[in-house]
């Protein structure tokens, strides 16, 4: 037990840290959020070249094969600049979802930069279902809220089979699959809508035929990076706020000094530094997976995180704005990127409540509940 | 990092969980569970012959160097300490403030000669100390203290009154703040001294409250003595040492204090199971919400305890006291809401008080809050010291 950073992760850390304030300022987030595509392509190659796509990807795939705390400290750093990027939907979704269901397809493409994944599965709503015709599979229904789903090159796909869950690996060209992305009220996350009408694949689409409790360990695993996201973006609303108030003068002095301005931001530190502690537990519970493969820690953790640290940042966010005041309410201050993501990142994976209501089942509510009947 | 334990760090925890299981029995059997906060007076002579039980086995002072007579476990041996002792539900320890907060001031600012006087009464379970801070105008401003102390020939002689401390009627020393320095005010002039109580000069007076018993108490100083090498630090330094002590109250002994906490929301949890409550959604919610905290609780005392010293206290420190005291109070709150009408029913009959647990950890959480530096105060240290806010304008 060392629940501190070693030095190779504190080192991953200021790296990450420094070239993300280098090449992905607000300056240029505000650039890619306003165009269709929604990312810079070259910035993209860099992140690939450094290997960052291929991290979790065991290196006999061509990637680093580190574990869930350093991919995390990498979310959290791309989170407090709200990095838009493919890399939630390519590497904490599609190859953390590939590592899961145990296969060595795909993986060494992502490692490259190759291509873009992403994963429409109980991330998503709607439903897909597959049926066997011959040498193909046929796949029929909707998925929306795909993260990267109209611009990803690759789309892994959970669709019922005979009665499981199964993962297909699906071309973004395949005929039948319509893609249509959608504007989203935070314009630094690309959500899709996919319909696949008698979308005809080749029986190699099929990654997995009984891939249900892979997806759900992935879905766990992705939902305690997302809450390194918020620990990263939740403190940069910190640290702005701290930065503004104290530069901000009224009554002949900074209102940094008024006390119930530096009572919510101690707040905010306090909702900040718990919520990191939450995030790294998770993380250390999805490394620590492989040991004792026990799924409902990892689930306890994960949803624990993910409740804990989305309430975090929306309520560290949404203070930004107050004590920013009138300009908190700008186009021009960052403050709203941030709220908005705040936002988003509370609805994916699992609001809040639906977390802690998971979490009740696990500690043994529902039998409880049972109990007193 | 790591959160998972070494399969050496397993057999330590065996050890312990085996010795609290093998002698938490028989004269002890009674103290299961019993002297926590609101339940001090719970069985005390009996919890003092734990206490030097324990003296003896070497379970005291188990984060404590070995030079000093202490077990000098690594951390994770601690961690494990506090969190199987207080599983298997041992006693609220009666020398916890010897242990947890005079002995590590002595150990860090002592001289050689004080370690050995007072360091092995401690270990033993002998010696049980109270903390001399709080005064009727020196609450959260501390340093408004006016107790005086004058050096007369080889002795301090203690003139003034401390508030609110905390088992002084039961202890053997107090370590005191006062001013030293005839003139100062404020952090300047003030002295940390080794007071015993067992003297004529001093007169202890409990304050009953709000539980209805009385585990805090008035302390009046009236001509009181103590030897003039029983200082620590030089005069004039006693502020300096008297915050390296409120530095110890985050040490790794807080890990126990969350296992006593993980106890008191099973029993919430298993009520709500036998009453049916665990069927309301908001109560789920709840539930859930204090269990993914007091995980949360662990971690952030994990990391912050993990962290080799350095010159700043991490951001993680800071919040700590706030974040447990915060959510303690909370979960008193929520064991009542969960037991409904039934919450207000206590044993005994009418005319009488005598709360159940629940009762007193409902009525008692309204201190965690107070004690040990207030929310408020808390609040203006993490934005001044933690996040670099202006500090508050005094008088
Ligand atoms: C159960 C219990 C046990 C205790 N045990 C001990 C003990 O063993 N030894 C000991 O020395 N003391 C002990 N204390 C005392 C404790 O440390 C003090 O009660 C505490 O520091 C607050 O001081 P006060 O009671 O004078 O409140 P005050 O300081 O008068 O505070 C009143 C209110 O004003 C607020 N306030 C004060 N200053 C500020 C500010 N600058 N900014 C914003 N708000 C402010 C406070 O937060 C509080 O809400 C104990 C207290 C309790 C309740």
């Amino acid at each position: 037990m060392n629940f501190a950073f070693t030095e190779d992760q504190i080192l991953i850390r200021d790296s990450a840290r420094g070239w993300l304030g280098d090449f992905a300022p607000a300056s240029h987030v505000r650039q890619v959020m306003a165009t269709a595509e929604g990312y810079d392509r070259a910035l993209w190659a860099e992140v690939a070249a450094m290997g960052w796509t291929g991290l979790i990807v065991p290196e006999d795939l061509g990637g680093s094969g580190l574990g869930f705390v350093e991919l995390a400290i990498l979310c959290e750093e791309m989170g407090r600049r709200l990095y838009p990027s493919p890399f939630e939907a390519t590497v904490v979704l599609a190859a953390n979802a590939l590592l899961a269901v145990g296969t060595d397809r795909i993986l060494d493409r992502i490692a490259t930069g190759e291509i873009t994944a992403t994963l429409g599965a109980a991330n998503a709503t709607g439903k897909v279902t597959a049926v066997r015709n011959g040498d193909a599979y046929h796949l029929d229904g909707v998925l929306r809220h795909v993260p990267d789903g109209a611009r990803a090159d690759l789309i892994l796909v959970a669709a019922e089979l005979d009665g499981r869950t199964a993962l297909f690996a699906v071309d973004g060209a395949a005929p039948g699959l319509t893609r249509e992305g959608l504007a989203s009220m935070d314009q630094t996350r690309r959500p899709a809508e996919l319909r696949f009408e008698a979308a005809i694949l080749p029986a190699s689409s099929l990654v997995s035929a009984d891939a249900g409790t892979a997806l759900a360990t992935a879905l766990d695993r992705a939902a305690a990076m997302t809450a390194a996201h918020a620990v990263g973006a939740a403190e940069q609303c910190l640290e702005m706020t701290v930065e503004y108030t104290k530069g901000r003068v009224q009554f002949g002095r900074p209102v940094a000094g008024f006390q119930a301005v530096k009572h919510q931001c101690a707040d905010m530190a306090l909702a900040v530094e718990t919520a990191r502690s939450a995030a790294y537990w998770a993380a250390c519970v999805a490394d620590d997976m492989g040991h004792n493969g026990d799924g409902t820690e990892l689930a306890l953790a994960a949803s624990g995180a993910k409740a804990w640290c989305s309430r975090a940042y929306f309520d560290c966010a949404a203070t930004a704005i107050q004590l920013h005041g009138g300009v908190g309410f700008t186009w021009e201050y960052d403050v709203h990127l941030y709220f908005k993501n705040a936002r988003a990142i509370e609805a994916v994976l699992g609001d809040p409540a639906s977390h802690r209501e998971r979490v009740a089942g696990l500690i043994g509510l529902d039998e409880l509940a049972e109990a007193a009947q | 990092m790591k959160l998972s334990f070494s399969a050496e760090d397993e057999a330590f925890r065996a050890e312990i969980a085996a010795w609290m299981r093998d002698n938490l029995t028989g004269e002890f059997a009674k103290l299961k569970n019993r002297g926590g906060p609101g339940d001090e007076h719970a069985f005390f002579e009996e919890r003092r012959a734990f206490e030097r039980h324990m003296g003896k086995a070497g379970w005291t002072g188990v984060g404590w160097p070995k030079a000093v007579g202490g077990r000098g476990a690594p951390l994770s041996h601690q961690v494990i300490f506090f969190e199987e002792y207080a599983r298997a539900g041992g006693p609220g320890r009666v020398g916890h403030i010897g242990e947890g907060l005079a002995g590590p001031t002595i150990i860090a600012f002592g001289t050689e000669d004080q370690k050995r006087r007072f360091l092995p009464g401690i270990l033993s379970g002998d010696d049980l100390w109270c903390q001399g801070y709080s005064e009727p105008n020196a609450g959260s401003d501390l340093a408004n203290v006016r107790t005086k102390a004058r050096l007369v020939g080889d002795r301090w002689v203690i003139d003034g009154q401390k508030v609110w401390t905390s088992l002084a009627h039961v202890s053997d020393w107090c370590f005191v703040i006062a001013r030293t320095e005839e003139g100062t005010s404020g952090h300047k002039g003030l002295s940390y001294l080794l007071v015993p109580m067992n003297q004529k000069g001093i007169t202890v007076r409990p304050i009953q409250q709000m539980t209805g018993t009385s585990e805090f108490n008035e302390v009046f100083f009236d001509g009181a003595e103590t030897a003039a090498e029983n200082i620590v630090g030089q005069p004039g330094e006693g502020w300096k040492v008297a915050m390296g002590t409120l530095a110890f109250e985050r040490g790794a002994s807080t890990l126990g204090q969350q296992m006593a906490f993980r106890n008191q929301l099973d029993e919430i949890i298993a009520i709500a199971k036998a009453n049916g409550r665990a069927r309301d959604p908001m109560i789920r919610q709840r539930l859930a919400d204090a269990w993914i905290g007091l995980q949360i609780m662990r971690a952030n005392a994990l990391r912050m305890l993990s962290k080799a010293e350095g010159p700043e206290l991490p951001r993680e420190a800071y919040v700590s006291k706030l974040y447990w005291a915060t959510w303690h109070r909370d979960l008193g709150k929520l064991a009542m809401d969960v037991l409904g009408p039934e919450a207000e029913i206590a044993p005994g009959s009418p005319g009488t008080y005598d709360l159940t647990p629940l009762q007193q950890l409902f009525l008692f959480t309204r201190s965690d809050t107070i004690y040990a530096g207030t929310n408020e105060i808390q609040r203006n240290i993490i934005a001044e010291r933690a996040l670099g806010m202006p500090r508050e304008a005094r008088a």
